[in-house]
């Protein structure tokens, strides 16, 4: 069974501002927060059946609740993320601690190579996509490479909004890529061609891209996708995939949704 | 992906930014990871061209299976340091490191005239050497020379093995070491498009009417007292055995020549003909050899002898005309190396080889043009002088002259098979001169 991490909302809120959707004026509304959270996680254990592991909030680390960026795992191993701005940083010896504690090798790599774990680095079993320019440094890619032993494309994110890899660029299980065209450049693009046949590239509209449309979380045939994206949805039903909708607005408000609220653990 | 590219590659030989400086400031960036596939190293190597820089691909390493990494070692090029800054700070994000570099490794000479074991050898070619995290320039560039530091003053100068002393400072090994290939020249014209080929079958005219183009520019320049501007001719005497002397001497009256270079033969058989109208006792209007001819030179070198000087020789009107003559009138610098087979030789001739090549080394500063026509022995002794910045054209009958000079690796080096007279007479010709 797929198992998740997940880190509960109690202390979320919008107490910097370090991507375009955040606005300090724009507060989260806490007790529907929590709701959101909640069903986000009830789909996710009782819908789609996978595992969840939930780590301890901690109070002053609002962004902790994005689990994706804790860092990358695979097998018993995983690298945790350095931060590039100094407001989250301080989540990364939770992250370590909560990895640590349940048996798993800790990597890190060296202090100077930004990079934000599962936000940025995604992919398929063989070749895995790196996001870079505006979070992670492209230079952390060959070390993660070498731990790993997997390819790692580099891809520039042209665009601040889409600021993570996961924002704009969702693999599907069947081997389909939920993505968002404009949010790379030529060289992005004839790269992500190369690995990825037309007919498996599912270009998401623009009006629901900025909706979070890529920010789902696929496991087998199921996709949990962020409410208000109906024409994605169809789009992936057409593939065989069954879509469960949740509200994630709260979550939006700070650049995040389901799969920033989530990161994969095998 | 794969025309992308190649065509990244491909372009860059077409990259010559017209006005570009001679030299170009470069830097060295190290690109590694999934490279290829991704085509970052093409963004990378377009986001140079773009840029208006240039680029040499080193060392590209392509990972053989899929999981491995590729490398590339980019070597990034611009006019100006403040491009090649733009350029890094552009190409940086994209994963492309400036390579550290280390200091340049100096060990004191052990003993006069001798460099420490390891010594670094110069090329002609414009050289930097790092010191104290610093590039510094080194100074008076010349192959096959030492590089002396002063890390005081934070200085570098290039020194002959003959000159170093006990004790100075001499860089060792290949670290902290940069050499700069000449970016082509912005003038278009036979140096700018210079191959280093030597071939007699190549048209003469349209080579020598870009020197003569190049000659009119300096002499302007130098009239004006712009650095650089000085024009050198090396030659042998052949000049004056060929029938070139006049188109020579009215060159130098015409202020197109300002240093030249010469042995004991070229001085000695300009003033025979003065003297005596012959060369090697032929007669040069007859074209026949006279009676006692032989003896003619020796006897223009006795008689200079006795006055003491070439320059005396023209001040009291005993030799009134030819190339010593207008290099007296119009004050050209001569350097007149002596060799084992001289006559004489003539006062003021330099006996002692590395002497002459001192008295050489100082008068080719300040050179933009080196004409060595017909002699091998002052045309390599210059060439070897001459930093590869500096255009150079050597004339000769005998082919192995002129490819010995393109040889040295520079395409502004231009080789004519011809002989002496024929190219000074052309020369002449184009910059204006009438018989």
């Amino acid at each position: 069974m797929s198992r998740l991490l997940v880190c509960p909302p109690e202390y979320f809120q919008i107490d910097y501002e370090i991507n375009p959707w955040m606005r300090r004026e724009n507060a989260v509304v806490p007790s529907r927060a929590v709701s959101q959270w909640q069903t986000l996680v009830q789909v996710l254990e009782q819908d789609v059946g996978v595992g969840v592991e939930r780590m301890q909030p901690v109070p002053g680390l609002p962004d902790l609740v994005f689990t994706a960026n804790a860092g990358v795992v695979a097998g018993h191993r995983v690298v945790i993320s350095r931060f590039r701005y100094p407001e989250r940083r301080r989540e990364e010896v939770y992250f370590a601690q909560w990895f640590r504690e349940h048996g798993y090798e800790v990597l890190t790599l060296e202090e100077s190579l930004y990079f934000e774990g599962a936000g940025d680095l995604l992919g398929f079993p063989d070749t895995w996509f790196g996001g870079y320019r505006q979070r992670s440094d492209i230079r952390s890619f060959p070390k993660l490479s070498e731990i790993f032993q997997r390819e790692i494309i580099p891809l520039e994110l042209i665009d601040g909004r889409f600021y993570h890899l996961d924002t704009c660029f969702c693999p599907l299980s069947g081997g389909e890529l939920l993505y968002v065209p404009s949010a790379f450049d030529a060289y992005g693009l004839a790269a992500i061609a190369q690995r990825i046949p037309e007919e498996q590239r599912l270009a998401v509209p623009e009006d629901e891209a900025i909706r979070f449309a890529c920010n789902a979380v696929c496991v087998g045939k199921h996709i949990v996708i962020p409410a208000g994206c109906p024409r994605t949805m169809r789009l992936v039903e057409s593939r065989g995939y069954r879509t469960h909708e949740v509200e994630l607005g709260e979550f939006m408000k700070s650049g995040g949704a389901a799969k920033c609220l989530t990161l994969a653990l095998d | 992906m794969q025309v992308l590219l190649r065509n990244a590659c491909l372009s860059r030989a077409d990259v010559s930014p017209e006005g570009s400086v001679m030299t170009a400031v470069q830097e060295t960036v190290f690109l590694q990871g999934h490279i290829i596939d991704s085509l970052i190293l093409a963004k990378v190597l377009d986001t140079i061209l773009m840029m208006g820089g240039t680029f040499d691909l080193q060392d590209v390493n392509i990972g053989t299976t899929r999981d491995a990494p590729s490398q590339a070692r980019i070597v990034v090029r611009a006019h100006s340091s403040r491009l090649l800054a733009e350029i890094l700070q552009a190409i940086q994000p994209h994963g492309a490191a400036v390579e550290r570099d280390s200091d340049c490794r100096f060990e004191p000479a052990p003993a006069e005239g001798i460099f420490p074991d390891d010594f670094y050898a110069t090329t002609h070619l414009p050289t930097q050497i790092r010191l104290d995290g610093d590039w510094v320039e080194v100074e008076g560039m010349e192959m096959d020379l030492g590089i002396c530091v002063d890390p005081a003053k934070a200085r570098a100068r290039t020194l002959p093995m003959g000159s170093v002393k006990a004790g100075d400072l001499i860089v060792t090994g290949r670290e902290g070491i940069r050499v700069t290939p000449l970016a082509r020249p912005a003038e278009r014209d036979v140096f700018g498009f210079m191959e280093s080929v030597v071939s007699s079958e190549r048209p003469h005219q349209p080579v020598i009417a870009d020197i003569a183009q190049r000659m009119l520019k300096l002499r302007a320049g130098y009239r004006q007292g712009q650095a650089g501007t000085k024009v050198l001719l090396a030659g042998g005497p052949a000049i004056v055995h060929a029938g070139g002397r006049q188109a020579l001497t009215w060159l130098i009256e015409a202020g197109f020549i300002h240093v030249l270079f010469c042995g004991n033969a070229l001085a000695a058989h300009d003033m025979e003909a003065a003297l005596y109208g012959t060369s090697l006792g032929y007669g040069l209007t007859a074209g026949r050899s006279v009676p006692h001819g032989h003896e003619h030179h020796l006897r223009t070198i006795n008689r200079i002898r006795a006055i003491g000087s070439i320059h005396e020789a023209v001040r009291s009107g005993v030799i009134t005309e030819g190339i010593m003559a207008a290099c007296v009138h119009h004050d050209v610098k001569m350097v007149m190396a002596g060799t084992i087979r001289d006559d004489g030789p003539l006062p003021g001739v330099v006996t002692d080889s590395m002497q002459a090549q001192e008295a050489m080394r100082a008068e080719v500063q300040g050179v933009g043009l080196a004409l060595l026509v017909a002699s091998t022995l002052h045309a390599i002794a210059t060439g070897n002088l001459l930093p590869a910045s500096v255009p150079t054209v050597c004339v000769d009958v005998n082919p192995s002259v002129p490819t010995k000079l393109a040889d040295r690796g520079s395409f502004q080096a231009v080789g004519l098979v011809m002989d002496a007279a024929s190219f000074l007479k052309e020369l002449a010709r184009e910059l204006g001169w009438r018989l």
